[in-house]
């Protein structure tokens, strides 16, 4: 007899716990939370951009009855700054105000009416300024006024290599191309809204549970802003409707805990839809140039490129994101000869930060657009001019980094062309404009388009990156249980199935719980760069292999042959051929094993800050996409047809929920190229509304054709791969291709308008 | 905030004399949303959600009489055959929720000027019945909206119905929206031929402060049109287009520019007309 291995270990895809809840409507969110006696906190914002605060008057606010407590700069207990990277951002206003929606004052009431009757009553006298919002003017027009003191530059991070600016090495090239490009500002849109509660405890510290992306980053940025040892701010995941890099920078988090110390009662907050938009950080705006030389057979002889980023007012991971934009701004090609320059500014704009993708989107829509555009010139097609120049294993990167572990680009083009092409339209098919009845075929033209793009995961220079799992084994009722416990974030992408599933293959044990993600156990670092499976994934395996030896070591000391390379399968120890040897349970007995690990992945190094050379990045992970559209050519209007892809992602951990994660950042990538824009004028969000932000719905997103590759990475847990962001790159230029194939159009800005195309004196693109 | 809930018409009509402060509530697609942002906090609601009567439509004189609170959902699902042009600008409301609860009665009281119904009651010459306790007036849909949201009900009055003329020759209806579904038009267009009287009516939504209608246009084709063999000239459609396209009054605003507005217009303007005018569409 042989044991198999588990059933709904790695590479099934066994139920998700939280998938019938969320569809159902059970599902407990942060938003959900009550506790008896609990106050409702609110936020006051800044209406302006720019503006010096003269006077704030809470007098008429806390006369409205049920209001408890008014907060403003002035109560915060301790630092009054905050921030991931760089601690430049208020808790409250201080003084003046940077962006439309700053967060001046906070109310806690016995209601959420009164609360926000109590947020109207606030008096604010401002002295409006006029806002810094042109991101060029902000980084170098000396005479532009300055957002913070040291000046408007976050980052410039230069990347250097070979002689780019020879004009013997660019007489090399029989084709170049200069072009500009834009990105907008997208938003994450997640579904449930920023909220937790803060509840003060009998030790003068305050328990929180919020829907956040890294419990422990939050809680070192709360501590101090409270006047709290770090021991007093305890935290524990409330459940999370989606994240996308939105709940990487605090939203309520200090507020509420400052609300509910003051009065010593629970406080929620709960932002609406509206105050979402106003409550989390952006993707950063872009505008790009870019210049591509080639030689008649499509090689690259050299890029130059300058990439501004729109950081708006605050830091947040802005220095982070041009770390990415300058070493991935080239994409997954070889190129000899470079000279990037990426800079992230601040200005008055409404603040960006990390969002899926993080700094490697909005390039990857300018390399893109820029290799069309090249294949245009060379006449060539758009795969063989990215197949000539695609990086493989053994690269070097535009930062002198080798890629060391598999990177099967050229491949991934193949096997796209390989994927059927959707058939012709036909009747009934929806067309552009869906029930709209805007054409009944008049117009319409179908157009292709490719985009390949390269992410780096996990975090990169030289950031200490690790994450911590605490793995249990004991045995109940005769049968063996494992917990596992980390602090990792589940936002909805299946981490807390991934847990398990590990945990059963490396423990063969079926009866496996995952606990509440909380600060009670170390750090799991981010639910984001893609790196939980990684990195989470990485320290339960370590802690399971240290309870495995544990057991090993106790089956010894019990009299049980335990032999060279025997293993746990089947809720039993079991030989390297797989002959049951002694069940778990006789050997844990009343015992219960317990490790602790910290999993880091191999160091890497910073960006040199004058050539930006330097191995910056753990590893990188790559998509393509093929888009097929119709578009109304006269009414600007596209209907995506198809969208097929190419991933490569190591190693499948669990199909079902990588399926998903690839459909999902497809989908976010058609949103970024014809949809999805917080549109901002003079420094004023005019669309924090689901009304006019506007995200894909079921009848925008197409069918998908999708082919997943499996080339380990030694390096890795697993051989995996990072696959959460990847896809979110790679859509949006070949949806924008597309759209380009079927109008003839430059289109250099994305998301792509309707009057972009149909009224050519508002495209948005020029040529260089 | 008072909730008001009349069993019947006459109950509903008393309680809005004696509260015209009260806001009406029918589906609630608008006016949950305009409480739940706090854009207004109305003294009173007034719950039209019980009177069975409004639910109701009827075929009377040459005309499909709605009740205000039939739904988009039922205007599809009973409607299109007689109303087809109200039944291709229902599909375009919203989601099949929001269709379900959404009526012709609320999206006259909004009187957006991006509401859905509206280009195709001005079309087709459609009346809004209007009832107090003082009577019932009828109010051609031409004269209903006022202004940016508003509309010609006195404090006192509710919408009881409305009659829209039974289809005297084809109709259409055309929507642009950036999305392909669930979204608020970017602008629309519906036009209406009455074969019998030989005259053209046209509706236009989201360009200008209110719905609008475009009388140069209407006046141009029905001289221009070959009536007996329902068959325009190019020219002339192009320039039924331009006239269609300077009746509007468009904005930029975030939903669109004014540039877009007017050259969509036009284009819909063409393209709908050749769809009554092509002999396979006369037959639908
Ligand atoms: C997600 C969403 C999507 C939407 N999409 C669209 C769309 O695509 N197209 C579109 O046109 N609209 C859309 N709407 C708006 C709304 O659904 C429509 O305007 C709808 O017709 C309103 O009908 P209702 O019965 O829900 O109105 P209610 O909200 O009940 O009332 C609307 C207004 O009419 C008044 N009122 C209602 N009945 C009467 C009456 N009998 N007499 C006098 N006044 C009355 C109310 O006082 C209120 O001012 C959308 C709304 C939502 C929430």
């Amino acid at each position: 007899m042989t044991i198999q291995a588990s059933a709904a270990g790695i590479g099934d895809s066994p139920t998700r716990p939280d998938g019938t809840p969320k569809v159902l409507g059970a599902f407990g969110y942060a938003s959900d939370l009550t506790v008896p006696g609990m106050l409702h906190g609110a936020t006051l914002r800044s209406p302006h951009p720019r503006a010096l605060i003269k006077s704030i008057d809470v007098g008429p606010a806390l006369a409205i009855p049920g209001v408890r407590a008014v907060l403003t700069a002035e109560d915060i207990p301790g630092t009054k700054y905050y921030g991931l990277i760089a601690q430049d951002c208020p808790v409250l206003a201080l003084g003046e105000v940077r962006y439309h929606g700053e967060p001046v004052a906070i109310v806690a009431a016995d209601d959420v009416a009164a609360a926000r009757r109590a947020v109207a009553a606030i008096v604010v006298d401002y002295e409006v300024l006029t806002p810094v919002t042109d991101l060029r003017a902000a980084l170098f027009d000396p005479d532009s006024p300055k957002v913070h003191a040291g000046g408007n530059v976050v980052r410039h991070q230069p990347v250097r290599r070979g002689r780019a600016d020879d004009p013997d090495i660019r007489a090399l090239a029989d084709v170049v191309v200069t072009r500009e490009y834009q990105v907008g500002m997208q938003d994450q849109a997640f579904l449930g809204p920023e909220a937790g509660l803060a509840v003060p405890a009998a030790d003068g510290g305050v328990d929180l549970h919020v829907a956040t992306q890294w419990l422990h980053a939050d809680a070192e940025q709360i501590a101090p802003c409270l006047g709290l040892a770090p021991e007093l701010v305890r935290m524990t995941l409330a459940g999370v409707g989606g994240a996308f890099g939105g709940r990487e920078d605090l939203s309520m988090q200090i507020h509420a805990a400052m609300l509910a110390l003051r009065t010593g009662l629970p406080v929620r907050m709960t932002y609406n839809r509206r105050e979402s938009f106003f409550g989390h950080v952006h993707r950063h705006p872009a505008v790009m140039r870019y210049t591509h030389g080639a030689r008649r057979d499509g090689t690259l002889v050299f890029v130059t490129a300058e990439i501004l980023l729109d950081g708006g007012a605050y830091a947040s991971t802005t220095e982070a994101v041009v770390g990415n934009a300058a070493s991935l701004g080239v994409g997954p090609y070889e190129v000899e000869h470079l000279a990037i320059d990426a800079y992230g500014a601040y200005t008055n704009n409404p603040p960006c930060g990390a969002m899926r993708g993080f700094g490697a989107v909005q390039t990857c829509f300018a390399y893109e657009s820029q290799m069309d555009a090249l294949a245009a010139e060379l006449g060539m097609h758009p795969l063989d001019i990215r197949a000539r120049n695609a990086v493989k294993q053994g690269s070097v990167t535009p930062t002198g980094q080798v890629i060391d572990a598999p990177a099967p680009v050229a491949e991934m083009f193949a096997q796209l062309r390989a994927m059927p092409l959707p058939p012709d339209r036909a009747a009934g098919d929806l067309l552009p404009g869906g029930y709209g009845n805007t054409t009944h075929g008049e117009g319409v033209r179908r157009g292709v388009g490719y985009g390949v793009g390269i992410k780096n995961i996990c975090y990169s220079e030289g950031f200490d990156d690790f994450s911590t799992a605490r793995v249990t084994l004991s045995a109940a009722d005769g049968e063996p249980a494992v917990t596992v416990h980390t602090a990792a974030a589940e936002v909805g992408q299946g981490l807390v199935t991934v847990q398990g599933q590990i945990a059963r293959t490396e423990l063969g044990v079926e009866r496996v719980a995952v606990a509440q993600a909380d600060t009670t156990v170390g750090s799991a670092g981010s639910s984001s760069a893609s790196r939980q499976s990684y990195m989470t994934g990485g320290a339960v395996k370590a802690a399971c292999e240290a309870v495995r030896e544990r057991v090993f070591s106790l089956a010894r000391e019990r009299g049980f042959q335990v032999a060279e390379g025997s293993r746990l399968a089947g809720g039993k120890i079991v030989s390297a051929s797989g002959e049951p040897l002694v069940d778990l349970a006789l050997v844990l007995g009343a015992d219960v094993v317990e490790e602790t690990r910290e999993y880091r992945h191999r160091p890497t190094g910073p960006l040199d800050r004058m050539t930006g050379q330097g191995s910056s990045h753990v590893q990188f992970a790559f998509a393509a996409h093929r888009a097929v559209v119709d578009v109304d050519v006269e009414l600007g209007l596209v209907r995506v047809v198809r969208l097929d892809v190419v991933q490569d992602v190591g190693r499948i951990m669990n199909r079902q929920s990588l399926e998903g994660q690839i459909q999902g950042g497809t989908a976010q990538g058609l949103g970024l190229a014809v949809l999805e824009e917080i549109v901002v004028a003079d420094g004023k969000v005019r669309n924090p509304s689901f009304t006019d932000y506007l995200i894909p719905t079921i009848l925008d997103m197409p069918p998908m054709g999708m082919r997943i590759l499996e080339y380990p990475d030694p390096a890795a847990p697993y051989g995996l791969r990072g696959a959460g962001e990847p896809p979110t790159l790679s859509s949006t230029p070949a949806i924008a291709a597309a759209v380009r194939d079927a109008t003839g159009l430059a289109l250099g800005r994305v998301p792509i308008r309707p009057e972009h195309i149909a009224v050519p004196a508002q495209n948005a693109a020029r040529d260089g | 905030m008072e909730f008001l809930a009349p069993a019947d018409w006459t109950e509903a009509l008393e309680a809005k004399a004696a509260h015209p402060g009260a806001v009406p509530i029918c589906g609630g697609t608008d006016v949950m949303v305009e409480l739940n942002f706090e854009l207004r906090r109305p003294p009173a609601l007034l719950d039209l959600g019980r009177i069975r009567a409004l639910k109701d439509w009827e075929v009377c004189d040459g005309h499909v009489r709605l009740g205000a609170a039939v739904t988009f959902a039922r205007i599809i699902s009973a409607l299109a055959d007689r109303l087809p042009a109200l039944a291709t600008a229902a599909r375009t409301v919203g989601s099949p929720q929001i269709r379900n609860r959404a009526t012709i009665g609320g999206n006259l009281g909004t009187a957006s000027p991006a509401g859905d119904a509206h280009p195709v009651l001005l079309a087709t010459g459609a009346v809004v019945e209007a009832e107090s306790v003082r009577g019932v007036r009828t109010i051609p849909v031409g004269d209903f909206f006022t202004g940016v949201k508003r509309n010609a009900l006195e404090p006192d009055e509710l919408i009881r119905a409305v009659r829209i003329p039974e289809t005297a020759g084809p109709q259409q209806f055309a929507k642009v929206g950036s999305r392909n579904a669930m979204v608020i038009a970017v602008c629309s267009f519906a036009v209406a031929l009455d074969l019998e009287r030989r005259t053209v009516g046209t509706g236009i939504g989201s360009a200008g402060p209110r719905p609008l209608t475009a009388p140069a246009a209407e006046d141009f084709l029905a001289g221009a049109l070959d009536w007996d063999g329902l068959a325009v000239s190019e020219d002339a459609a192009e320039r039924f287009g331009a006239l269609v396209a300077a009746a509007a009054s468009p904005i930029d605003d975030v939903r669109g520019t004014a540039a877009y507005r007017r050259r969509a217009l036009a284009v819909m303007a063409v393209r709908t007309l050749r769809w009554m005018t092509e002999k396979e569409a006369v037959a639908v």
